[in-house]
C-alpha cells in the first residue's frame, strides 16, 4: 500500500500544473463554505444569544393553554401556587437547568400625569432574573441595574416618547383577575434599551410589586423562564423536563404545563433555520465543485496513462490494485485541497475578526460579528471533501482496473 | 515437459461484420530454458501468439498450457497472478514507469506484485542491475537514460520475479545495432545463468541470428521450424 501510495503522489507531481489547479479549485470551495458556516454560525449564535439572554430565556413554561392567548397576557392562565411547587420540583430533579425566573406578565396602561398609553410589564425577581437573562442589566441605558421595589425599567422607546426619565414619578394601572383596576405609583429606575423579538419592549418592576398592583394573596406565576448549564443541552433538557411534568394533567386528562424552548418562542428560529438550509446547499456546491473538478482530472489521468495501465496489469497488477491507485489519487487531490482551505480560511478568519465587522438587528446596533473556525466544521467538510473525492475518483479508477492489458497496451 | 505447449490453437476478431483469423489451428511447444523467436511479417500473427501466451488475451479455440497451467481458461485476476508469478514481459517501447526511478521500477513487480521482503528484494534488484549494467543509473529516472538503457532496464524488471518465461514483443525495434546486441548479450547471459526461457515476436535478423529455435509464422499459421545458432552463444 506504501509503495502505491508513493506512486500515486508522483503520479500527482508529474503533473504539477493540473494538480495545483484541481487543489486550488477545491481549497478555494473549502474556503469560501468555512468562511460562510463560521461567519453564519457566528452571526446566527450571536443572536440566539441576544435573544436567549436578554429577555427569552433558553425554556419557558406556562400553563396550557396560556401560549395560544399570550397576546391578551391573561392573568385567568396563571400557574398557581401549587402549579408552581410541582413545577419547582420537577426542574429541581432535572439536570443541566442552571437557573429559573417566575414571572408575572401583565398588560396596563402607563401614566406620566399627563399622557397614558399602554404597556406590557413583567414581574420578577431581579436575582432571579439576572441569573436567567444576563443581558438585562447589559441593556440598562440609564438608571440602576437591579430592579428594586418600588421602582420600575421602562422600555428606552416608551420613555423616549412619554418624555420620562430616570427618577420620574409615573402611574402604572392595571385588572387584576377579578375585573377590579387597581393603579400603583412607581418611580422610573432604569431605561432599557428595547431588543428584537418577543418580551423586547416589555417593563420591568419587582415581582411583589406586581402582586400588590394585581390584588394576588397567593403568587400565580405567568411563565417560568429557564436557563441551563449547557445551550446543546436544549432538546434535551427540554424532553426531560416535559418528561418530569408529565404526570401532572388537569381534570379533563390534559397536561397542566407547556414547556417550550426558545425556538418556539421566537420568530428568528425561522432565520436560523434559513441559514442552516442555506448552508447545506453550500454544501452541495462544494461537493458539485470536488465532483466535477477531481472527476475531471481522474478521468483525464485514466487516459493519458492507459498504456502505463496496460503495463502494470501485464506485469502483474492486480486489478484491485490499480482500483487503489486512482482512488488514491482522488483523495490525495481532496485532501491538498482540504489543508489548503483550512488554511486559506483560517487566514480569512483572523482577517474577518481583525475588521470586526459589525451590524445592526432591529433595534440592536453593534453588534460585532467574531467569526471562528469549529472544529466539528472543520472536520465535517473535511470530511465530506475527500469522501467526494474518493467517489469522484471511482468511476475512473473502476474503468482503469477494468481495462484488458492487451487494448491498453495497444493503446497510442 | 514443455513449458509452453499449444494444441489447434485459434484466435478469431471479429472486428464489426468481419472475422479475422489471426491464427489458424497452431500447434508447437517450448521446452524450458530455451531461446525462441518467432518471426513473420506483419500481420502474420506473432504478437497475437505472443499475447496468448501471455495471458493478456483469451484464445478463441484450442488449448494453450504454459508452465504447467492451462491458461486459456483463467480468469482476469487469475490471470494476473498468474503472469506475476511465471512471466516476464519486455516491451518494444520498454514502457518503464516514468514515475519511478531505475531502482524502483525494477523494484515494482517484487513489492506491488509479489510482496517481496524488504532485505530479499534489495539483493536482487542490485545483483540484476548490475548484470544488466545499470547499477550506477539506478536513481535516475527512464527519461534520463538512453532507449538501450532503459530496454535494459526493462530487461532486469522482467527477471526481478524469477519467473520461468519471458515474453519479449519487439524489443530491439526501437534500437540501434550496437545497443541491441548489447540489450541481445544481456537477455542471452540470462537465459544462461538463470536458465529462464526467452519467446521473441521479431523480424530483427539480430534476434533471429541469436536464437536457438525459430518458428516462422505465416497468416496465422506457423510453416516452418528452424534450429537457429543461438545455442553455441558464447
Amino acid at each position: 500500500m506504501f509503495k502505491l501510495v508513493k506512486i500515486a503522489l508522483r503520479n500527482l507531481l508529474r503533473y504539477k500544473r493540473r494538480t495545483l489547479l484541481t487543489s486550488s479549485l477545491i481549497a478555494v470551495g473549502v474556503t469560501f463554505v468555512l468562511v460562510f458556516v463560521s461567519s453564519s454560525s457566528a452571526f446566527k449564535n450571536l443572536m440566539i444569544g441576544q435573544i436567549t439572554d436578554s429577555m427569552l430565556g433558553h425554556i419557558q413554561v406556562h400553563k396550557q393553554g396560556y401560549m395560544a392567548s399570550i397576546d391578551s397576557l391573561p392573568l385567568t392562565l396563571n400557574l398557581s401556587q401549587k402549579n408552581m411547587e410541582k413545577l419547582e420540583k420537577a426542574m429541581n430533579s432535572v439536570p443541566d437547568i442552571k437557573a429559573y425566573s417566575p414571572r408575572i406578565k401583565f398588560a396596563g396602561m402607563f401614566s406620566n400625569f399627563m399622557e397614558t398609553t399602554n404597556i406590557r410589564v413583567n414581574g420578577v425577581y431581579p436575582d432571579k432574573e439576572e441569573a436567567v437573562v444576563p443581558l438585562l442589566s447589559g441593556r440598562v441605558k440609564q438608571g440602576a441595574k437591579v430592579i428594586k421595589k418600588g421602582e420600575m425599567f421602562i422600555p428606552e422607546l416608551l420613555a423616549k416618547g412619554m418624555d420620562v426619565k430616570v427618577g420620574d414619578t409615573i402611574v402604572v394601572i392595571a385588572t387584576n383577575r377579578d375585573g377590579s383596576v387597581n393603579g400603583k405609583q412607581f418611580r422610573v429606575g432604569a431605561v432599557v434599551e428595547s431588543v428584537t423579538g418577543p418580551g423586547g419592549r416589555d417593563g420591568y418592576m419587582h415581582i411583589e410589586d406586581a402582586m400588590e398592583m394585581l390584588r394576588m394573596d397567593q403568587m400565580e406565576v405567568s411563565e417560568v423562564a429557564v436557563r441551563l448549564d449547557d445551550f446543546d443541552k436544549l432538546h434535551r433538557v427540554s424532553i426531560l423536563l416535559e418528561t418530569a411534568l408529565s404526570d401532572q394533567v388537569n381534570e379533563a386528562g390534559k397536561p397542566v404545563f407547556d414547556v417550550r424552548t426558545w425556538e418556539d418562542l421566537s420568530p428568528f428560529y425561522n432565520v436560523s433555520r434559513m441559514i442552516e438550509i442555506m448552508t447545506f446547499f453550500i454544501k452541495l456546491m462544494l461537493i458539485a465543485i470536488v465532483l466535477i473538478s477531481i472527476m475531471n482530472v481522474m478521468i483525464m489521468a485514466v487516459f493519458e496513462r492507459i498504456r502505463e495501465i496496460g503495463t502494470m496489469a501485464a506485469i502483474g497488477t492486480k486489478p484491485g490494485k490499480v482500483l487503489y491507485l486512482f482512488l488514491i489519487e482522488g483523495f490525495f487531490l481532496g485532501l491538498l485541497g482540504t489543508l489548503a482551505g483550512i488554511v486559506f480560511t483560517s487566514a480569512a478568519t483572523y482577517v474577518l475578526n481583525a475588521v470586526e465587522i459589525s451590524f445592526n438587528f432591529g433595534r440592536q446596533t453593534g453588534l460585532v460579528l467574531s467569526p471562528r473556525l469549529e472544529p466539528g466544521q472543520i472536520f465535517l467538510i473535511s470530511g465530506i471533501v475527500i469522501v467526494v473525492s474518493i467517489l469522484a475518483a471511482l468511476q475512473p479508477a473502476y474503468k482503469a482496473s477494468r481495462m484488458e492489458p492487451i487494448n491498453a497496451l495497444r493503446h497510442v | 515437459m514443455s513449458l509452453i505447449s499449444a494444441q489447434d490453437l485459434t484466435k478469431i476478431y471479429v472486428l464489426g461484420e468481419q472475422r479475422v483469423e489471426a491464427l489458424k489451428s497452431v500447434n508447437f511447444s517450448v521446452e524450458p530454458s530455451s531461446f525462441v523467436s518467432f518471426v513473420g511479417p506483419s500481420g502474420s500473427g506473432k504478437t497475437t501468439l505472443l499475447n496468448l501466451i501471455g495471458c493478456l488475451d483469451r484464445p478463441t479455440s484450442g488449448s494453450l498450457t504454459v508452465a504447467g497451467t492451462e491458461t486459456s481458461s483463467l480468469s482476469r485476476r487469475e490471470a494476473a497472478e498468474f503472469r506475476g508469478k511465471n512471466l516476464g514481459f519486455i516491451f518494444q517501447d520498454f514502457n518503464l514507469m516514468a514515475v519511478l526511478t531505475v531502482y524502483e521500477n525494477v523494484e515494482y513487480p517484487l513489492l506491488v506484485v509479489q510482496n517481496v521482503a524488504a532485505a530479499e528484494r534489495k539483493d536482487r534488484i542490485l545483483t540484476l542491475l548490475d548484470t544488466v549494467g545499470m547499477l550506477d543509473q539506478k536513481d535516475k529516472y527512464p527519461d534520463q537514460i538512453s532507449g538501450g538503457q532503459k530496454q535494459r532496464v526493462a530487461v532486469a524488471r522482467a527477471l526481478v520475479t524469477n519467473p520461468s518465461l519471458v515474453l519479449a514483443d519487439e524489443p530491439t525495434a526501437n534500437l540501434d545495432s550496437k545497443t541491441a546486441f548489447r540489450v541481445i548479450d544481456t537477455m542471452h547471459k540470462m537465459k544462461d545463468e538463470l536458465g529462464v526461457t526467452f519467446v521473441f515476436s521479431t523480424h530483427d535478423r539480430k534476434i533471429v541470428s541469436e536464437v536457438e529455435t525459430i518458428y516462422t509464422l505465416t497468416d496465422g499459421m506457423i510453416t516452418g521450424k528452424a534450429a537457429g545458432k543461438g545455442g553455441s552463444h558464447v
